[in-house]
């Protein structure tokens, strides 16, 4: 498949990039990878994550701060509960282990972001388009337009 | 089960009669052999009408809601005490309100094998100790129990009210080992054959959402998939619309659901709905050591977490 050209969602928690640079430069990112700017990783529901899979996206990565030092105290402690399980039951469901990451930032993680996407990036070049639950172009009015 | 049937009847006619409770929710006799179908008894005159058998599978739970101004008493096995825990755990009961009628529960006969197996149709069918007797036009066959039991039953680990308020039997034996062995074998399967079998599943989907409304834990008053705006999924009979809802539906019940298998029974497709709520008990087993509808006043794995613990979900 010569024109296909993976594509990446991130979910990014407002908070977890601690450098000002490199927040200025957050939607600074290579073709096909769109950041949506989230208010913390926990807020992210699971059904964001189907929603933006059957949107057509080949991979997705939630990035969020380390589990201490949340903006509000507690917000990632409740989204890791969420995703360990959601992880897990996209997996038995057949989806490939590599498509769905999560990360926490912590204070000295600058630039990991940028090396997370590449590598996000790689692992779906290598397993292809998303098809299992994949379906494009058939979603109209949905939550997230992609 | 006579002996139940009778000690059933008896409780909810001094229940009622005492002016203890409003209503008896119990089971009645179907109007199709091999069925028994859910009954609200308002009058104490009316409860010779309840019935206890190998029929008796709704989750009785799921009608607690509706009568929650009411006090009640509901005829229990050991899942729909577990469903009535988990409630009383998302603040949707009161425990004070209900009467529970402990029912201790040998499993379910399943209603699609019986007549797969039967060289007829199927006009009567009663169990008789470790056998159940088919009957129908012309021929009279016996099968092991243990054989046409359903999947979840024959699985169950808790055959016995959890909470209760009277028990009629004695407490039966537990003899099931793994919960998890189903779920485990598929889990060991490569991730493409997993998402062929999962696909394969979905198809059959019709969207009718009779999983949805059997389930006494899928009580939200607007479900997500009937939410227009923001709509989360695709609401169409299509492969992506099958599988979102599936998906969504499983994953809602995530610490939640206590493999009833109410919501397989129902499927008008006989959709393999026990191998996808079966993952997110273990699931939250294995992650948490949490199991639903076990202990009060224990809140859901995902209401809660714990600083140091460390799930892996990277």
């Amino acid at each position: 498949m010569s024109d296909w050209h993976p594509k990446i969602v991130v979910f990014l928690c407002q908070w977890s990039l601690k450098s000002d640079s490199e927040w200025a430069r957050r939607f600074h990112q290579p073709d096909g990878v769109r950041v949506i700017e989230v208010p913390c990783s926990g807020r992210v529901n699971p059904l964001l994550l189907l929603s933006t899979v059957q949107h057509g996206a080949d991979g997705i990565l939630v990035v969020g701060c380390q589990p201490e030092h949340c903006h509000y105290k507690e917000g990632n402690y409740v989204g890791r509960r969420k995703f360990a399980t959601l992880k897990s039951f996209l997996q038995y469901v057949g989806l490939e282990e590599r498509r769905v990451q999560f990360a926490w930032l912590g204070e000295t993680d600058r630039g990991r972001l940028r090396a997370l996407v590449d590598g996000l990036l790689q692992d779906v070049r290598e397993l292809g388009p998303m098809q299992e639950l994949a379906v494009r172009g058939v979603l109209p009015n949905t939550v997230c337009a992609l | 089960m006579q002996e139940l049937t009778e000690a059933i009847q008896r409780e909810a006619k001094r229940l009622l009669d005492s002016g203890e409770v409003d209503v008896v929710i119990g089971f009645t006799k179907g109007t199709l052999p091999m069925r028994a179908a859910p009954v609200v008894i308002r009058k104490a005159a009316d409860s010779e009408r309840l019935v206890w058998g190998p029929f008796c599978e709704n989750n009785l739970a799921r009608y607690l809601r509706g009568v929650r101004d009411k006090r009640v008493a509901i005829v229990a096995k050991g899942c729909d005490t577990r469903s009535i825990v988990a409630l009383i755990n998302e603040h949707q009961l009161e425990r004070e309100k209900l009467y529970i009628i402990g029912v201790p529960c040998e499993g379910m006969i399943d209603r699609r094998i019986v007549p797969r197996r039967a060289p007829g149709e199927v006009t009567s069918v009663h169990q008789d100790g470790d056998e159940v007797v088919v009957e129908g036009d012309g021929f009279s066959i016996r099968l092991p129990r243990s054989e046409v039991l359903y999947r979840s039953c024959a699985a169950c680990v808790h055959p016995n009210p959890v909470i209760y308020d009277v028990l009629l039997a004695e407490p039966v034996e537990v003899t099931s080992g793994d919960p998890f062995a189903y779920v485990r074998q598929i889990e060991e399967k490569p991730a493409a054959e997993r998402a062929a079998y999962f696909a394969s599943e979905a198809q059959r989907c019709i969207r009718c959402y009779a999983c949805r409304q059997a389930c006494p834990m899928c009580y939200c008053e607007e479900c997500f998939v009937d939410h227009t705006a923001p709509r989360w999924m695709e609401t169409g009979v299509t492969p992506a619309g099958q599988q979102a809802w599936q998906i969504g539906r499983a994953y809602h019940l995530v610490g939640r659901c206590v493999n009833c298998g109410a919501c397989e029974r129902a499927c008008p497709t006989e959709i393999d709905l026990v191998y996808l709520n079966g993952k997110s008990s273990r699931t939250v087993w294995e992650l948490f050591g949490f199991e639903a509808g076990v202990e009060v006043d224990k809140p859901p794995p995902l209401a809660v977490f714990l600083p140091d613990e460390d799930p892996d979900v990277s």
